[in-house]
């Protein structure tokens, strides 16, 4: 290739959706290496999980309380409602990539709403369970999996409200928008782990 | 703390030594981090090292002077001080000093975040090192702290405890300071390198710290989350996940563990090989022989390392032996392959030798035989034979711990000048050599054969079989004599640093970027840069001129793709 050629670079097509088509910045490489390292520690504890269910003789909670069931409404209802969380997530990094901050405003509170509300059940199901921690393999796995993703979603609405203040205060535009785009993706991992933590225990793991 | 910031004479040091102390206390230079680093672990390395000679002491001969359980403590807290706060944050330190300047950065991506590292290292540390003030002790269920041990399961006669716990959450902290650590370090390399540093240009021992960095990144969080299953496990899950008569299973813990704590055993190794590497590329006058081949062996010990973990694990008959007998025996190929470009580069090197070159070398002899000894444990029945006796111990001692101290300690000798702006003495520095070398040759060569002979590690007694109690003095001597050379070390660095002879700012005719810097570096670290053009931008800016016509200077630095011989002018057009 000629020196010279290369006036300006083309941006893969994914790259351009995840995290649009400015240069990538030195926090955007940041959360991506941070979202490598979470996806390691889910893997941990699913991998746990997949053993423990594989290789043990009573996985069903030892107090003989009922686990939740794949036919229960809830759960699934919520499922859905943190998963597509994303839609609106990505929505409003897309609306801050053209300069559009009240869109992503919108967006975002949209996100936090469903976030606070997920969040809030969660805290109802562990309530209602009728197992508690030390009934055994299920039981614990059931309360470390979805505390530890709780946590996470804890973590990532308070990193999207932080950026959510920040946005009433003025902050970012088409250029500088970094950690809205670093919320965005953490936030796609903490819908996508849920995935992985909740059909294994609900549905999958009998 | 005076000495700390007398050594560095930047002008923004305060002349009011409180202001001094509060600006260590709340830097973000990478720099200061990195010497902060540098002598926490150091101090820890001395504590881990004393607890080796009260284990020593007790071995000279038999009959005991400590009980069993104070002898379980300290071997447990000598190898989690001397792993997770003497050997990973030692690598730390040099990745934080010089991998930013070796590619002409001025700090870290993230330089507050590098200082939090720093301080949740520091806390962890001290967790760990104050268990020995809670009620039961330490841990001591061993570094590897194997389930059931570390459970109340009623069986145990002493249960452990709030040291148990004290240990989880310190390694936890720990590790997340590895992890924040390893974020920074990448995005540095990735995103900071200076113009025309491409990554076929970078130093060896920034190739190390990257790839380091990647198993730290990928390998911690499967032990956080070991760990926090552990904590969970101990204190309310009652067993489930690890006492099997709760439902739980041993070789879980073992399985998540080992797939940290093998690829840990490279984040050890591998820095001390960048620094090897580096002072060879100084002191033979050479080029690294294979610089290529040295970055993909890396690469190929970095992948290998998380295929092989559950080599730890043969004799639990839980795993897979073919799959990971044959995986093992891999990792001696890239392995093999730098330690003969390292001799490949000695060879017919207008060698010389100040004792960072003696600890490179030397970090080869220990390596070759640490090596060697590994190759007989990936066999599945050598193992069998020698699992959890005093041949392994000898083995990791020789691998990851002494072969990377000794990478360690050229590194100190090679850097410390551009650290303090002052050379370690030479005369000490050979005494404190050959003492430590001849110690832990001592030390572990008879380790080896004592581990031969079947004699179990763990234990705080041994019966008089024949031979054992020479071997066991002979040990105990070494190990002694190691620790005598260990102070000569001490002694080195304080006079060294008071009366030392003032260093240039590139006191060893350096390759590298960080010695076109005054020493110590200003905060900003470079004014001006040379041009990049190979690995070696120093070389090329001292030499560059007179060998323009040579064609095998342009062939031996032609890293920059394509290969075969480059003009000058071509290379430079495929940087713009």
């Amino acid at each position: 290739m000629a020196a010279g050629a290369i006036t300006h670079k083309r941006v893969h097509p994914v790259r351009s959706f995840l995290v649009g088509d400015e240069p990538m910045t030195t926090g955007l490489w940041g959360i991506i290496f941070f979202i490598f390292s979470e996806i390691m520690f889910f893997a941990g504890l699913i991998a746990a999980m997949l053993a423990l269910h594989s290789d043990t003789l009573f996985w069903e909670p030892t107090n003989g309380a009922h686990r939740l069931e794949g036919g229960e409404l809830r759960p699934i209802l919520f499922t859905i409602l943190l998963v597509s969380t994303s839609i609106p997530m990505q929505i409003a990094a897309f609306a801050i990539r053209k300069g559009n901050r009240k869109a992503m405003l919108i967006n975002m509170g949209i996100v936090l709403v469903i976030g606070v509300a997920f969040m809030i059940n969660q805290y109802f199901e562990w309530q209602h369970a009728e197992f508690g921690i030390s009934d055994g393999p299920y039981a614990a796995t059931f309360y470390t999996l979805t505390g530890f993703h709780g946590a996470h979603v804890i973590g990532g609405l308070l990193f999207i409200f932080a950026q959510w203040l920040r946005g009433l205060l003025g902050h970012f535009d088409a250029k500088r928008n970094t950690a809205i785009e670093a919320a965005t993706l953490y936030w796609h991992f903490v819908g996508f782990v849920w995935l992985l933590v909740i059909f294994p225990l609900v549905f999958f793991l009998s | 703390m005076a000495t700390l910031a007398g050594a560095q004479t930047t002008p923004y040091a305060g002349a009011n030594v409180w202001r001094a102390i509060l600006e260590w206390l709340t830097t973000v230079d990478h720099k200061k981090i990195g010497i902060m680093y540098l002598w926490t672990a150091g101090a820890f390395g001395l504590v881990g090292m004393a607890f080796s000679l009260v284990m020593r002491t007790e071995l000279a001969q038999t009959g005991t002077i400590i009980s069993a359980e104070t002898y379980n403590s300290i071997f447990t807290m000598h190898g989690s001080v001397m792993i997770f706060l003497f050997l990973l944050p030692v690598g730390a330190a040099f990745m934080n000093y010089s991998m930013p300047l070796q590619i002409g950065a001025l700090d870290m991506a993230f330089p507050r975040i590098n200082a939090l590292s720093f301080w949740i290292f520091l806390f962890g540390g001290v967790l760990l090192t104050l268990s020995f003030a809670v009620e039961g002790g330490t841990a001591s269920a061993g570094w590897t702290a194997y389930p059931p041990v570390t459970l109340d399961t009623g069986n145990n006669a002493e249960p452990p405890g709030a040291g148990m716990d004290m240990w989880l959450v310190g390694v936890i902290l720990l590790g997340q300071a590895s992890i924040f650590g390893s974020v920074n370090f990448l995005v540095t390399i990735f995103k900071m390198r200076a113009p025309g540093m491409t990554m076929w240009r970078l130093p060896l021992f920034t190739w190390t710290t990257l790839v380091t960095g990647l198993l730290i990144l990928l390998s911690t969080p499967v032990l956080a989350a070991a760990l926090v299953l552990g904590f969970i496990d101990r204190n309310g899950a009652g067993g489930a996940f690890f006492d099997p008569a709760a439902g739980g299973q041993p070789l879980l813990w073992q399985n998540l563990f080992w797939f940290y704590s093998h690829p840990a055993v490279y984040i050890m190794i591998l820095p001390a090989m960048g620094i090897v590497s580096d002072v060879f590329g100084v002191f033979t006058r050479r080029p690294v022989f294979g610089y290529r081949s040295m970055v993909l062996a890396l690469v190929a010990i970095g992948l290998l390392g998380f295929i092989v973990w559950a080599h730890h694990m043969f004799t639990t008959g839980g795993v897979f032996l073919p799959f990971f007998m044959g995986a093992t025996f891999l990792i001696a190929v890239p392995t093999g392959v730098k330690m003969f470009n390292w001799i490949a580069t000695m060879w017919r090197g207008s060698n010389i030798f100040p004792t960072a070159m003696l600890f490179s070398v030397g970090f080869l002899m220990l390596f070759l035989i640490g090596g060697i000894t590994g190759v007989f444990h990936a066999a599945v029945p050598v193992d069998f034979a020698l699992h959890d006796t005093y041949f392994v111990v000898g083995h990791f001692h020789y691998t990851m711990s002494i072969a990377a101290t000794f990478g360690f300690l050229a590194g100190c000798y090679y850097w410390f000048p551009k650290m303090f702006g002052k050379f370690m003495n030479e005369g000490l520095g050979k005494l404190h050599f050959w003492l430590v070398f001849i110690g832990v040759n001592l030390v572990f060569f008879t380790q080896l054969l004592l581990g031969l002979d079947g004699m179990p590690r763990r234990i705080n007694d041994y019966v008089d079989n024949p031979g054992w109690e020479l071997m066991n003095m002979l040990i105990t001597i070494g190990a002694f004599v190691s620790a005598a050379g260990m102070m000569v070390f001490l002694y080195n660095v304080f006079y060294s640093l008071k009366w030392g002879e003032r260093a240039g700012s590139d006191p060893w005719e350096g390759t590298t970027l960080e010695w076109a810097t005054t020493s110590p570096p200003p905060p900003h670290n470079f004014d001006s840069l040379p041009e990049i053009r190979s690995e070696r931008p120093l070389f090329d800016l001292r030499f560059g001129e007179k060998l323009q016509d040579d064609p095998h200077y342009h062939v031996s630095n032609g890293h920059n793709g394509g290969g075969g011989a480059k003009t000058p002018s071509a290379s430079a057009r495929e940087e713009g």
